[in-house]
């Protein structure tokens, strides 16, 4: 059974819900990303997004553009992303899931990138650009694996939603807002009405990402949703705490 | 009208899903408002009273006297309004924007020459105006900058990445994706995702569509062989298009090899490092690494200063239809310098690219022979980077 599948189980029966901390993987060292998984596991993280820097990053915001160029600075190359779950999953059995780039997955070799992911242990893949028109370019190298695709829908996907959550599985990521990632002092109006809509279609848990920074964010959309991502907020407390995991897990601690 | 959103294997919409609606009712709009009659009045009514086209396809008999070879015409889009073959795109999707309603525009530049054309019809239509440009750029083309400022358009710096076109591109479709309910983003290059590219490639087709016909008039027959430079590849798109299915032609697109091919410095997509990827929401060749991230490039030319090429560029490529070729700067300014000295037109930095070339071949090739080269824009704009580049001081 696929982590996140009993991630959420455990979590209904507890009647709890998600919290899924994004970091950049070597953001500030590929030593510190493998740290700051148990750091965040310690502090209540569900599941941890586990970002691949990019160089030309389209959907992040500069805090996520800032923390790629820290990684490659200190020489990440995309394999170590792949050392650090291997390395994880000799200790842990949390819920990991890849943010990446579908330029990297090119690069690196579509097939041996979900050779890859299946071999360290990967829960499921979400691949920012790469939207549902284009699913097939990729989705054959995924067949007969666990991993899950995690689907993206935004606020403007309207008529696209039925047909995007199908097949949805792990988890839907509901986009919160119209642009990058990054911490919003205000949320679009339409949240509420686009996740309820997404939940219409799909038993798939909805987890809503983008511009969420506080435990007061979190509490309203956990009236409807069934977690919470959380990216930029933790990125900038780990650059500005100097990756002070004691920082870090204190912050990720008070958003539980 | 059916538009294919790919080129053989390159192409894509490989864009975040909040886009897709967005890029949805593009397309819906562009197929149904530009084929009409009502647009196209418009927009042969502004090339022709506004930009001043047809431009004129001009014998150069000194230059061809002196390199002793084939006949060499000259597309001179240099002498369009603004100085550069942009405007014809920006005029068309100006138009569109206008039409589903949009009251703000956002554009990228690298040289500024689609920056000033976007600008330029932003006041021409009474829209607001933003412009991203990367700030090395900025830098380069300072007089560029002040013109877009002069104009009424705000020119955004844009320092991530190598604040070069390929984040001012970044940054543009970025701002895009968050206010895209009241803003039209004009993309300059042959670049982006599905409908861009093949709306670009209408809109300068223009170009192509005219040398024919005056070709046909000057000499009775089609040239054999045509050049254009190719950063993201709009005015080589725009020229190429109407010719490809004339197999007797023959099309060179000339990318910037910049210092060498060999010292890495450059920005030739096609050259042998290059790798199929995923950029600014298209499938095509770029200058990458092996993990898919985007390599710095390098060129003296501003505007071809991009890792990538257009899809529709990648395809022609492919099935060995256009011949790519790349020069160095100092081919280039070579070329700038003799089209100075010989016919008294001074070029951009980038058409001098596809001239270089055209002035490489031209000795080799029998009297009879035509050959056309794209002379995309003016190199006004150029002046202090030439001088930069010859070691002399002004202004």
């Amino acid at each position: 059974m696929n982590r996140i599948d009993k991630k959420f189980e455990e979590l209904n029966k507890k009647g709890k819900k998600a919290l899924i901390p994004y970091i950049c993987s070597g953001d500030p060292s590929v030593d510190m990303t493998e740290k700051l998984v148990y750091a965040l596991e310690e502090a209540g993280a569900d599941i941890i997004e586990l970002g691949i820097p990019f160089s030309d990053p389209l959907a992040d915001g500069p805090v996520i553009q800032d923390a790629a160029i820290r990684a490659f600075a200190g020489g990440y190359r995309l394999k170590d992303t792949f050392t650090v779950i291997e390395n994880v999953r000799r200790k842990s059995d949390i819920p990991l899931v890849i943010m990446v780039y579908y330029s990297s997955i090119i690069g690196y070799g579509r097939e041996r990138f979900a050779e890859s992911c299946v071999k360290c242990g990967v829960d499921g893949l979400i691949i920012p650009d790469l939207p549902y028109e284009e699913y097939d370019e990729f989705e054959g190298c995924l067949e007969g694996t666990d991993i899950y695709m995690i689907p993206l829908v935004g606020l403007t996907s309207g008529e696209r939603i039925p047909k995007l959550v199908k097949n949805a599985k792990g988890f839907v990521y509901c986009v919160s807002s119209m642009g990058v990632t990054g911490v919003r002092k205000e949320f679009d109006t339409r949240v509420e009405s686009f996740v309820r809509e997404v939940k219409k279609y799909t038993d798939t848990p909805a987890c809503i990402g983008f511009g969420i920074s506080s435990r007061e964010d979190i509490e309203k959309f956990e009236e409807y949703a069934d977690g919470c991502i959380v990216g930029s907020a933790i990125v900038r407390r780990i650059f500005e705490s100097g990756c002070e995991l004691e920082a870090v897990k204190e912050f990720v601690s008070g958003l539980r | 009208m059916e538009l294919n959103k790919d080129f053989g294997i390159y192409g894509g919409q490989f864009v975040p899903e909040t886009l897709m609606s967005v890029l949805e009712e593009l397309e819906k709009n562009y197929k149904e408002y530009c084929s009409s009659e009502e647009f196209k009045e418009q927009y042969i009514y502004y090339l022709k009273q506004y930009v001043g086209r047809p431009s004129s396809l001009y014998f150069a008999e000194r230059l061809t006297k002196e390199l002793g070879g084939a006949k060499i015409y000259l597309k001179r889009e240099d002498l369009n309004h603004t100085g550069a073959h942009k405007i014809n795109n920006a005029i068309g999707q100006a138009l569109l924007a206008k039409h589903m309603g949009k009251t703000k525009v956002i554009a990228e530049t690298g040289a500024g020459q689609h920056g000033v054309a976007t600008a330029t019809v932003a006041a021409l239509f009474g829209m607001e105006c933003e412009v991203y440009m990367g700030v090395e750029d900025i830098e380069r083309q300072k007089l560029n900058v002040f013109r877009m400022e002069l104009l009424g358009a705000r020119v955004v710096p844009v320092s991530s990445g190598t604040g070069t076109l390929k984040d001012a591109t970044n940054e543009a479709i970025r701002t895009w994706a968050a206010r895209a309910e009241d803003t039209f983003y004009i993309i300059g290059s042959a670049v982006g995702p599905h409908p861009y590219p093949t709306m670009v490639r209408d809109f300068q087709r223009i170009i192509g569509d005219e040398t024919k016909k005056q070709m046909l008039e000057a000499e009775g027959r089609l040239p054999d062989r045509v050049f254009a430079c190719v950063g993201g590849g709009s005015n080589s798109i725009g020229m190429f298009y109407p010719f490809v299915e004339d197999k007797a032609v023959e099309l060179v697109g000339v990318e910037a090899a910049g210092h060498g091919i060999e010292t890495g410095e450059h920005a030739a997509a096609f050259s042998k490092e290059s790798r199929v990827g995923v950029l600014h929401g298209m499938k095509t060749y770029l200058l990458q690494d092996e993990d898919g991230l985007i390599k710095p490039v390098y060129s003296i030319s501003a505007g071809l200063d991009y890792p990538g090429v257009g899809p529709e560029h990648a395809y022609l490529h492919d099935i060995g239809r256009v011949q790519y070729t790349s020069v160095t700067d100092d081919e280039a300014i070579e070329a700038f310098k003799a089209l100075c000295k010989f016919e008294g037109i001074m070029p951009a930095i980038e058409s001098s690219h596809a001239l270089a070339q055209a002035i490489k071949d031209a000795p080799k090739m029998d009297k009879d022979k035509i050959i056309v080269v794209n002379l995309s824009g003016r190199g006004d704009k150029d002046v202090h980077t030439v001088a930069k580049y010859l070691g002399k001081e002004i202004g």
